[in-house]
């Protein structure tokens, strides 16, 4: 009696786990995926690249801010409200998660700051390598 | 000369663990009194040569030798002389050193305070051990040895990673490791019970003070963890469900299962099978945590995989130390035995019910932090899987375990009455439901889930004082004795419990309240500009410059005014920048208060010379790492009760009056 209500127990939380899990899980896209409209449209996902030098603008209010992140074939336009890391800079890699807005150009609700010590978070990197890939096979 | 001392400190070490597990196992097998002696005065041995070895490392680093690629690496002449020792364990190589360092204490501690173990017991268990040592040994001397040179030596050093240079950061990783290894006593002892096939309550007596202290050291060191966190990342957050903190949580979750469980089967004897397995279970948790974060696969999989030789070695090591073990339980678990039976409604099948709920959120938190890395291992693609799903499946987990917090103490053992439980609790219940409606609204607003949180805080800590008026008027019914003598007359595992239990409570009302009222707000602050914040004024007085031993910056004053216009305190937050790693760093600065925190940290510099600046109203916050706190001084409380200090041997399965 009390395996059979145990087993029903660690079932029905086995459930709820599996299903939270499927629905948070955060995809990473490279820039030029994101222009082949190659992500989800509902969900927030993650782009990751280099930020382009010179894209850097920040608002009037002083709080909000926008870049380009580039693969080097294709640059995205990111807006983020909030304070960027302290390891954020032009022409290096970041990562910044959020949702594609109706305009094209990228929301962030987060921009991440975890690198190794090269300054490239490992996704961006990935990015990198992949348009590389891209350039070398044309 | 030092470095090479050390080196040589270390292989020796080594080979005296091989000695040791040789004879320790031969010995059990043959039962030779003398090779049965041996295991203790080798363990004091290998302890002595790894502490030489690990200060001929820290010698290094105080006497900037960088002639020593890891002092090269990872010290610099202008660290204040602290962080220099604290570079001895902040790399890869170093931290393998303490680990080792800890692992040879914890024997020598075990062999100092087991006399009146058996020899064949002892010797399994230190047995055990020195397999372990062996392991991280070979590891350190054949892919990570601290000693290595540098030659030519470097000029001067890369610096310590500007982010460890913090006291919470020094003593994190020790405090973290003294649990990890601690576990690892558990553990032998339940792999000595599965090999000799005896388990019975005096074994779960003498591994439960062990266990408990472990866990008291992993407690300290996640709670400083995620102190650091708050203070030093300049967030304001203080849990992010990173790996690298996932890591050091699960062996936790599974350690409180086992603490839990031990008690099971100190007092009935029953639930020997959970026991066993749960010390293997925590052991490995351990393992894979301190591989997780130590071997660079959550910086980047292909990172880890493109120095293969490290990669390899720990994996195999992963395999052969869990894979034997349940192999070892799987065969063997049956000649441990079955327990005693007990009912539906018992404090067993609470404390049961307790461990599933423990286990499964560890092995959600397992999916969670392992399946990113699994699929990117794959090449199957880069996902994350955030705190929105942490969350989600953690906080209805613990809930119910919670709720069992404040039942399982009053619950008879074997069988217990619905009617008296309800009877006992009711009136716990309508204060704790009460005080959860009313406390929201005092704070400004209500809400479900801050309601539910207060529900179960209060809940716990009512239901532990009914607990506590209870024992006491049962025993002072039986005796002429003063309210002060019964007090004194239980336990101090019993207070243990109950001072643990209410760390929990400390804990959940932080966890709480923090999250449903703070508040944040980022705005662009020139000098002489203020900003309010839920009745705080905050005002930018200066920026002036900084000039640190090894880094320079720009140091900001405020003022934070509180609604009556007084000066409630001044807050100096910091931006810093590394010289040698070129790192810039926020210092926030903080105004600790018992009920509220307030939080200032300088954002970004913007070309007019105004500043983006970060305020923060946390109140409550301090009260997650109080609770945590107390629920260290809590295990500490159990293990210094008597029971573990008699030299007598008592009876298996007392019914005890109180816990």
């Amino acid at each position: 009696m009390l395996i059979i209500a145990v087993l029903a127990l660690v079932s029905l939380a086995a459930l709820l786990v599996l299903k939270a899990f499927k629905s948070n899980l955060v995809f990473f896209y490279t820039p030029t995926e994101v222009v082949e409209g190659k992500v989800p449209v509902a969900r927030a996902f993650r782009i990751g690249g280099m930020v382009v030098d010179g894209s850097l603008q920040r608002k009037q209010d002083g709080v909000s801010v926008s870049f380009s992140v580039t693969d080097t074939i294709h640059a995205i336009d990111v807006t983020y409200e909030g304070i960027l890391p302290d390891l954020f800079q032009e022409g290096k890699g970041v990562v910044a998660q959020g949702r594609l807005s109706e305009n094209g150009s990228f929301i962030a609700d987060q921009v991440l700051a975890k690198h190794d010590e090269n300054y490239m978070p490992p996704e961006a990197a990935e990015a990198l390598k992949r348009a590389r890939e891209m350039k070398l096979s044309e | 000369m030092i470095p090479e001392i050390g080196h040589f400190s270390i292989i020796l070490a080594l080979w005296v663990s091989v000695a040791q597990t040789l004879i320790c196992f031969g010995g059990a097998v043959r039962s030779s009194p003398r090779l049965i002696a041996f295991p203790r005065y080798s363990s004091y041995v290998i302890f002595l040569l790894t502490l030489a070895g690990f200060c001929c490392l820290a010698t290094s680093f105080l006497v900037d030798d960088f002639s020593v690629l890891n002092v090269a690496s990872n010290s610099n002449s202008q660290l204040p002389w602290p962080y220099k020792l604290a570079a001895s364990w902040g790399s890869h190589e170093g931290s393998l050193l303490l680990w080792v360092l800890m692992l040879s204490g914890w024997m020598s501690a075990v062999s100092l305070f087991s006399k009146q173990m058996p020899d064949e017991m002892r010797s399994l268990i230190l047995g055990v051990m020195s397999a372990i040592a062996i392991g991280f040994y070979l590891f350190m001397l054949l892919t990570s040895n601290p000693f290595d040179r540098l030659l030519p030596p470097a000029v001067d050093g890369r610096d310590l990673n500007p982010l460890l240079q913090d006291p919470g950061m020094v003593i994190h990783p020790p405090m973290l490791y003294m649990g990890y290894v601690g576990f690892s006593v558990v553990f032998a002892f339940a792999i000595g019970a599965l090999i000799s096939g005896k388990l019975d309550s005096t074994w779960a007596r003498w591994s439960r003070p062990w266990t408990t202290a472990a866990w008291c050291f992993l407690t300290v060191g996640i709670a400083l963890g995620s102190w650091w966190a708050y203070y030093e990342l300049g967030w304001g957050g203080w849990w992010f469900w990173d790996p690298v903190e996932n890591a050091s949580f699960m062996p936790w979750l599974c350690g409180t299962a086992l603490i839990h469980s031990l008690s099971v089967t100190e007092k009935r004897g029953s639930f020997k099978i959970w026991t066993v397995l749960l010390s293997i279970i925590t052991f490995s948790l351990s393992l894979l945590g301190t591989f997780l974060v130590r071997s660079g696969v959550l910086t980047s999989v292909h990172a880890f995989a493109t120095d293969p030789e490290r990669g390899v070695f720990i994996l195999g090591f992963l395999i052969v130390v869990i894979g034997a073990s349940l192999l070892l339980f799987a065969w063997r678990a049956p000649k441990v035995g079955l327990g005693g039976n007990f009912n539906f409604i018992s404090r067993e099948s609470a404390l049961l019910a307790n461990n599933v709920l423990l286990v499964v959120a560890a092995a959600s938190v397992l999916l969670g932090t392992l399946y990113p890395l699994f699929l990117d291992a794959m090449g199957l693609g880069k996902i994350s899987v955030g705190p929105p799903y942490f969350d989600a499946i953690f906080f209805p987990l613990m809930a119910p375990a919670m709720f069992l917090m404040g039942i399982g103490p009053v619950l008879r053992w074997k069988n217990a009455k619905t009617l008296e439980l309800a009877t006992k609790l009711k009136w716990a219940f309508a204060i704790s439901l009460v005080s959860a409606i009313i406390v929201p609204i005092l704070m400004g607003g209500w809400s479900v889930f801050v309601s539910i949180g207060l529900l179960l805080g209060f809940w716990i800590v009512v239901s532990g004082l009914v607990n506590l008026l209870e024992q006491i008027r049962r025993i002072r019914m039986g005796s002429e004795r003063t309210i002060f003598q019964v007090i004194n007359s239980l336990p101090r595992s019993y207070y243990g419990m109950l001072v643990a239990h209410f760390g929990v409570a400390v804990f959940i009302f932080g966890v709480t309240l923090v999250k449903g009222y703070e508040e944040e707000r980022d705005v662009k602050l020139a000098v002489g500009g203020s900003v309010e914040l839920s009745g705080y004024r905050f005002s930018l007085a200066s920026l002036d410059d900084l000039i640190g031993p090894n880094y320079n910056g720009i140091k900001g004053t405020v003022f934070v005014h509180g609604a009556d216009g007084k000066l409630v305190s001044t807050l100096y937050p910091e931006k810093r920048f590394y010289h040698v790693q070129s790192m810039p760093m926020t210092e926030a600065a903080i105004d600790t208060g018992f009920f509220r925190d307030l939080y200032v940290s300088l954002g970004e510099a913007l070309e007019d010379g105004s500043w983006v600046v970060r305020v923060y109203l946390k109140p409550f916050v301090d009260w997650i790492w109080g609770g945590a706190f107390l629920m260290a001084l809590g295990g500490l409380l159990a293990i210094s009760d008597k029971k573990y200090r008699s030299k007598r041997r008592s009876v298996p399965n007392q019914a005890t009056v109180s816990s």
